[in-house]
């Protein structure tokens, strides 16, 4: 077996293969031509249409999310106004409840006590009414009776003075 | 075993017709993967696009290991091509290779040292220009021969010379080495059914591991190109 072949350059000529270099030298430089235009080019365009993409996409989110986030601060503010808004409503409606049955009961308590009053004093004129009555009739009685025992003794004006005086002293005595 | 290869000669210049139609090859199934997966692009990336996305990623991800990304930007549609190129020339010697008449016809491209070579000479060349552009004539001189010592001018002319021949003849070894010792396995699988049955297991150990060396010579390749240019163009290297 003869190796002569592995010899560097072994291709059975002595010059160098001009073409071999120039057909090298012709299909790469053409195939990387070739590709910068169809290949090359339309992929890193598209690769950095990517990037310039992403880099949109994040400044777009970065920027919603600032948004969101001022949104629900203020959601959060409104809802706090609110709140305390509600609490001074209650607040206020409890107060004015209190101070309307205090009104209420403060009338009813001094209607109550004119009614008590009215009716006392309607209680006192009746038992003047009825002793001043009955004062009457035990006189007039009493003139009788005398003037019955008594007859013609007495007129019948110092009788009656006598008696009312009687009387008087009994209505003091009791 | 042994294989001619079907030169021509031209205007006085030869030319190797194997590495010309292999040279085609690459680029047309480099341009077929690249532009059916950049058809209809969309903002959310699927299935290919994906991949290719990966790719620029990565390449990216290279050049930005170098230089900062303002400077380094421009050299991202040389670093994806390189990738790809390179990538897909390794790999295509390795399923089969093809010889008519005793003349070998399919082959890696990168298994032949010219066309290796010329990619190199053709980096290296891009770097000293973008060198010049970049800081001018006077700082690239500078920079480039006399720094950090000028009585290392005599070490810095050689290192350029050197880049360039590793560059180029690294990736030529590797895949070259790949495709003999795949030849000899072939061999061995052609020999006889024991031969065969031995050669089942190496040789797809072989196939897998040289798929695995071709994309690790494309980034190799990549990252060196990347690391080359950024000692021309930055100022702090």
């Amino acid at each position: 077996m003869s190796f002569d072949y592995l010899v560097l350059g072994a291709s059975g000529h002595d010059g160098l293969n001009i073409w071999d270099i120039l057909a090298t030298l012709f299909f790469f430089i053409l195939l990387m031509a070739l590709l910068k235009k169809v290949a090359w080019g339309p992929l890193m365009g598209i690769m950095t249409q990517r990037e310039e993409l992403i880099a949109s996409e994040i400044a777009a989110a970065e920027n919603s999310r600032g948004e969101s986030q001022r949104l629900l601060e203020e959601q959060r503010d409104l809802l706090k106004e609110a709140r305390t808004e509600a609490l001074a409503i209650v607040e206020n409606a409890k107060k004015q409840g209190d101070a309307s049955r205090e009104e209420i009961i403060t009338t009813a308590r001094s209607e109550a006590i004119r009614l008590k009053e009215s009716a006392i004093r309607e209680i006192d004129t009746e038992k003047e009414r009825a002793i001043a009555a009955v004062r009457e009739e035990v006189v007039s009685l009493s003139v009788l009776a005398a003037s019955k025992v008594l007859e013609k003794e007495v007129s019948e004006e110092d009788n009656r003075a006598l008696i009312e005086a009687t009387i008087a002293k009994a209505g003091e005595v009791k | 075993m042994e294989h001619a290869n079907p030169t021509f000669e031209l205007f006085g210049m030869y030319g190797n017709w194997s590495n010309i139609l292999m040279l085609a090859v690459t680029t047309l199934i480099v341009f077929l993967i690249a532009f059916i997966a950049t058809r209809n692009l969309k903002m959310k990336p699927t299935g290919m696009q994906n991949f290719m996305e990966w790719i620029m990623d990565f390449v990216k991800g290279i050049i930005k290991s170098n230089f900062d990304w303002q400077t380094g930007g421009r050299f991202h549609v040389l670093g994806i091509t390189f990738l790809m190129f390179i990538a897909v020339a390794n790999v295509l010697g390795l399923p089969f290779s093809i010889s008519y008449d005793g003349v070998l016809w399919w082959k890696s491209p990168t298994a032949d040292p010219t066309i290796t070579m010329t990619l190199a000479v053709m980096v290296i060349i891009l770097t000293h220009y973008y060198g010049i552009k970049a800081k001018g004539m006077k700082g690239y001189a500078v920079d480039t021969y006399l720094k950090p010592m000028p009585f290392l001018f005599p070490l810095k002319i050689i290192e350029e010379f050197a880049n360039t021949l590793t560059l180029g003849l690294r990736l030529y070894g590797n895949i070259y080495a790949g495709e003999v010792l795949l030849g000899l396995i072939a061999g061995l699988a052609t020999s006889s059914v024991f031969g065969f049955v031995g050669a089942i297991i190496p040789a797809m150990a072989w196939q897998g591991f040289s798929l695995f060396i071709g994309g690790i010579q494309a980034f190799i390749f990549v990252m060196l190109t990347m690391v080359y240019m950024s000692h021309k163009v930055s100022a702090d290297h």
